[in-house]
């Protein structure tokens, strides 16, 4: 099916607005965080006007109201990503703070000295320095799978690398630099082979395509709300029932214990036990709204309409001169194109760009590594969502011929 | 972006008259702005009186990294060196004649940042410069 972009753009107040007088948003840069329709914003507001309490103890009519609406956003992520349980789904502020929340607990409690974690060349700075941090606090050996020219994970290398009987395996299911989608299912099969646990990066995935964490059988699978048009602070931690069981509590405090002495506690049952103090409640109801959004849309819609968009864009892009593609032959691609323009700097691309309204990102896209890598202190980024159209494109390319006519 | 960025810029991007390095020198320095990849470094020549009498700069950046750094080192050919001290965001912004964003700032104020810490010492310049 088709996506009626038309009306999507009317979904979205922001995508209404004038940059300057003149100049409408065109908005490339939903890799860093996605915008937001009018539901999921009005949900938030009216959860503010009409249900706001704090949850879970409250007797009152509007905690119990409250107490629904959160947990109700629970269960629709549960059957969102096809979590077997509402157990499973933890909220966090995003991804980063699940990673950490993994890190810091089963990492704690179950790595020892000299034992391996299998990374990538690819990913997020949210999902190395986690592990550095613990690495170096524990005596943990890093170990990264290779990315090739072509912008994919070097598998062989990964199949050597688990003979080294790594315990966990941590990679992004799609770069948000080079917009590859790894073939998850396969590597987290292979790891499990090998003994290893699996945490996925679904910070641009879940976004994007649909995601089935059961099939997967990823072990672990974070991803933050505002890339999928919810709203900022919050995030999911998935994780298996067994596992998030065994795992020692993040952050202490209130809602998180079962029983609480002077010197001693007793931790909640899950998910509760993983979220201390008071959560992101209206963010949760805002969560929940996103995902009647898409889901209402329908993510296989998403994902056809942005690979049609990736492509054509991919085609239009060779009319500029000087572009180059950061690794445009990437087999399974996600609505990302990271490129450079001649000689031109990121940084002025992007501002030269901003006077036509368009937004695109310029920098190292948190992934300095892979950046380095491929000897590129930053390229430009455009990405693409549900709400962007050819048009989009096309002025895409007229601003970057732009930019070539003033620094040529 | 306003014409003055295109014409004043662009131009002192593309044609730098004060690029390169000097060999022997009386001062270098270089740095960098980690976060966007530019570097740059500033090399000087001063006389007896201390007055500076060349200065260029060299490395590689962004259009207004690069204007702002080839803009100072004109601004301050035949001052006192002391006189770099008074320098501040400000000069490098009235050098420019652009107002930037908190991102773009840093861009500008790279060169500055080089100059006053190699002359100075990194912890003797203001906190506005250490940000970058």
């Amino acid at each position: 099916m088709n996506l009626d972009i038309n009306k999507i753009k009317t979904d979205f107040p922001i995508l209404n607005r004038e940059v300057r007088p003149g100049t409408r948003l065109v908005y490339l840069d939903s890799t860093a965080t996605a915008q937001k329709p009018g539901i999921v914003i009005d949900s938030m507001k009216q959860y503010y006007e009409t249900n706001n309490a704090n949850i879970h103890r409250g007797i009152h009519q509007l905690a119990e109201e409250a107490t629904a609406m959160y947990e109700s956003a629970r269960q629709k992520i549960a059957i969102f990503i096809h979590a077997r349980s509402t157990k499973e789904i933890v909220f966090t502020r995003n991804a980063t703070e699940s990673i950490n929340l993994v890190a810091q607990t089963w990492g704690r409690k179950f790595l020892q000295a000299g034992d391996l974690i299998i990374l990538t060349e690819m990913e997020h700075h949210s999902n190395l320095v986690p592990w550095q941090m613990l690495a170096e606090e524990k005596n943990l050996e890093l170990d990264f799978i290779p990315v090739t020219e072509n912008g994919e994970l070097d598998l062989d290398t990964y199949d050597l690398l688990l003979e080294k009987k790594p315990k966990l395996v941590a990679f992004t299911h799609m770069s948000n630099v080079l917009g590859t989608i790894n073939p998850a299912k396969e590597m987290i099969e292979k790891a499990h082979n090998a003994g290893a646990l699996v945490l996925v990066d679904g910070a641009q995935s879940v976004p994007h395509f649909s995601v089935d964490v059961t099939d997967l059988n990823a072990d672990f699978y974070v991803f933050s709300a505002h890339k999928m048009v919810g709203p900022t602070g919050i995030g999911v931690l998935y994780g298996k029932e067994k596992l998030l069981a065994e795992m020692p509590p993040f952050l202490g405090g209130g809602d998180m214990i079962k029983k609480v002495l002077l010197r001693s506690f007793k931790p909640n049952d899950l998910p509760h036990k993983f979220e201390a103090g008071t959560p992101a409640i209206a963010e949760a109801i805002g969560f929940g709204k996103a995902i009647d959004y898409l889901s209402a849309i329908g993510m296989e819609n998403i994902a056809n309409h942005e690979k049609k968009i990736t492509q054509y864009a991919l085609q239009k892009l060779k009319d500029v001169e000087n572009l180059k593609v950061f690794c445009p032959n990437v087999t399974e691609r996600g609505g990302v194109i990271s490129f450079e323009l001649g000689f031109v700097h990121p940084h002025d691309v992007a501002q030269v760009l901003d006077h036509y309204g368009i937004a695109v990102r310029a920098g190292h896209h948190c992934a300095m590594p892979l950046h380095e890598k491929f000897g590129l202190p930053a390229t430009s980024r455009a990405s693409f969502y549900l709400y962007n159209d050819y048009e989009d494109v096309d002025l895409l390319v007229i601003g970057l011929q732009h930019v070539n006519e003033m620094f040529a | 972006m306003d014409d003055f960025y295109r014409e004043l810029i662009v131009e002192h991007y593309k044609n730098p008259a004060y690029k390169g390095t000097l060999d022997p020198n009386d001062f270098t320095y270089e740095d960098e702005n980690p976060l966007c990849g530019d570097h740059i470094r500033v090399d000087l020549r001063v006389d007896e009186k201390q007055i500076i009498t060349e200065a260029v700069f060299s490395g590689h950046g962004c259009a207004i990294s690069q204007a702002s750094a080839d803009l100072l080192m004109e601004s301050i050919i035949g001052k006192p060196l002391d006189e770099v001290k008074n320098m501040t965001k400000e000069t490098v912004l009235e050098l420019l004649g652009i107002q930037l964003g908190p991102v773009r700032l840093k861009c500008a104020l790279l060169s500055l940042k080089v100059l006053k810490a190699g002359l100075y010492g990194i912890g003797n310049i203001e906190e506005e410069l250490l940000e970058i």
